[in-house]
């Protein structure tokens, strides 16, 4: 919080500036929330199919169907990132 | 196709394609209207082209003005909007408009400041950029549709060919791995027309946004208007169809101790308006990010060449962005088709839910 006040007192004039730096700090986090989840994802689905890789197209696709659930959470973070942004 | 254009040149009182000219007059367009001038500003031009507009910007400075449609208190108005570029103002029938900064339409007074009252008074109904490509879609997909239905009638048990054997994999698709797993083979029948056009709406649509080539290449489900009517239609299927089991399970969950409730009711409620926006927000934001991502990848090139001055950095660059642009290009592709088959099936996951048979499995 001091840090912000300090800032906001070096340069009135910067709220603006410091919610835009906000909003896009927190697109940047929500990258790495979908990072990590994709991750997470893709490398169970990787050591299913190698304990049992008859099931691949099934393992496959379910995977891909979780990792466009994750990837719409954290892309929604970055749209309201960008419309702070702008 | 011929109805199309039709349509597109009786509706334009004014020239078909409207030219630019240098005018003193302050522009916004990253082109540069004034020879000389350096100034590129890529988040304008990022912006011009995923936002809706009432002209259509063919290639460097053509514009293909659109119909502009206006309800206002006095009665409608027509005129093109070729009228309205640069900021120009256009005396109409019942009015004078302008479009402000942010490309909307005002309502100006006389010496050109924007009038709040009657802007907030007046409705546009114009056929913008994004209107025109629905359009074009739902012929688009009519055309299809209606054709590949012919062919089945005309056919009879022959095998399909041409186009209808390759989207009838997908149909089938939608039909038996999306419908019938999530809703049921006792309901699936009543809601497959819903989300078979649901799918290929978001399917043609997305890809539409990624041709750059004129009919295509205007962003529309990357508009947030365009999903959000989507999943407001999916919210009101689904209010409407539930039976009395899903509304039973939502605000008095069974087998649940009283205390619990308290805290579960709410949550539940509020996942029934939730669950349609996460839809709305997932397309939306999917699209519209890989649409920006393209185009930041691309002004690249102009940046580094200093919108021209420098052959160095523009040459040295354009390799690497070209290759990338393309692999994203590819990628956007595939997520085309996975948001479209996203949001068909969590659509059907919800209608399965609503009209889901109470099971009688107390122990």
């Amino acid at each position: 919080m001091t840090l912000l006040n300090i800032l906001l007192q070096a340069a009135p004039d910067a709220s603006m500036a410091v919610a835009k730096a906000g909003a896009v700090l927190g697109a940047g986090l929500a990258a790495v929330g979908a990072g990590i989840g994709v991750g997470r994802i893709g490398g169970s689905a990787l050591e299913s199919i190698a304990r049992q890789p008859e099931a691949k197209a099934d393992i496959a696709s379910n995977m891909i169907l979780a990792a466009a659930l994750v990837e719409g959470v954290a892309l929604g973070a970055v749209a309201l990132g960008f419309i702070v942004g702008l | 196709m011929g109805a199309a254009f039709a349509l597109f040149g009786a509706a334009m009182p004014g020239p078909l394609v409207a030219q630019e000219h240098d005018h003193a007059a302050p522009t916004t367009d990253p082109h540069g209207d004034v020879p000389g001038k350096k100034e590129f500003n890529a988040g304008e031009l990022i912006m011009e082209h995923i936002g809706d507009s009432h002209d259509w910007h063919l290639w460097g400075h053509t514009h293909l003005p659109l119909p502009v449609i206006l309800k206002t208190p006095g009665g409608w108005e027509f005129f093109s909007s070729g009228h309205l570029m640069h900021g120009h103002a256009y005396q109409g029938m019942h009015g004078t408009y302008a479009l402000d900064h942010k490309n909307k339409m005002t309502v100006v007074g006389v010496n050109g400041e924007k009038d709040e009252a009657a802007t907030q008074a007046i409705t546009d109904l114009s056929i913008t950029k994004n209107a025109a490509t629905l359009i074009l879609c739902v012929m688009l997909m009519c055309v299809i549709f209606i054709g590949m239905a012919r062919g089945y009638a005309k056919r009879g048990a022959a095998a399909p060919t041409g186009l209808a054997s390759f989207l009838e994999p997908v149909i089938l698709f939608v039909r038996d791995d999306i419908a019938k797993n999530t809703i049921g083979p006792k309901h699936y029948m009543r809601f497959t027309p819903y989300l078979l056009t649901l799918f290929f709406f978001i399917w043609f649509l997305n890809i539409i946004g990624l041709i750059p080539i004129f009919p295509f290449g205007a962003n529309v489900t990357g508009n947030i208007v365009t999903p959000l009517v989507l999943a407001t239609a999916t919210f009101l299927i689904v209010t409407f169809v539930a039976k009395w089991p899903y509304w039973q399970h939502m605000l008095a969950m069974p087998g649940i101790p009283k205390p619990v409730l308290v805290i579960l009711t709410p949550i539940e409620i509020m996942g029934h308006f939730i669950r349609p926006f996460t839809l709305l927000i997932r397309l939306f934001a999917n699209i519209m990010a890989g649409h920006i991502v393209l185009l930041v990848f691309f002004c690249l090139i102009f940046i580094f060449s200093k919108n021209g001055e420098s052959l160095v950095g523009g040459f040295a660059t354009s390799p690497f962005v070209a290759a990338f642009t393309v692999f994203i290009n590819c990628l956007e592709l595939l997520v085309a088709a996975l948001q479209a088959y996203v949001f068909t099936l969590l659509t059907s996951i919800y209608i399965g839910n609503a009209v889901a048979e109470p099971h009688h499995d107390h122990h």
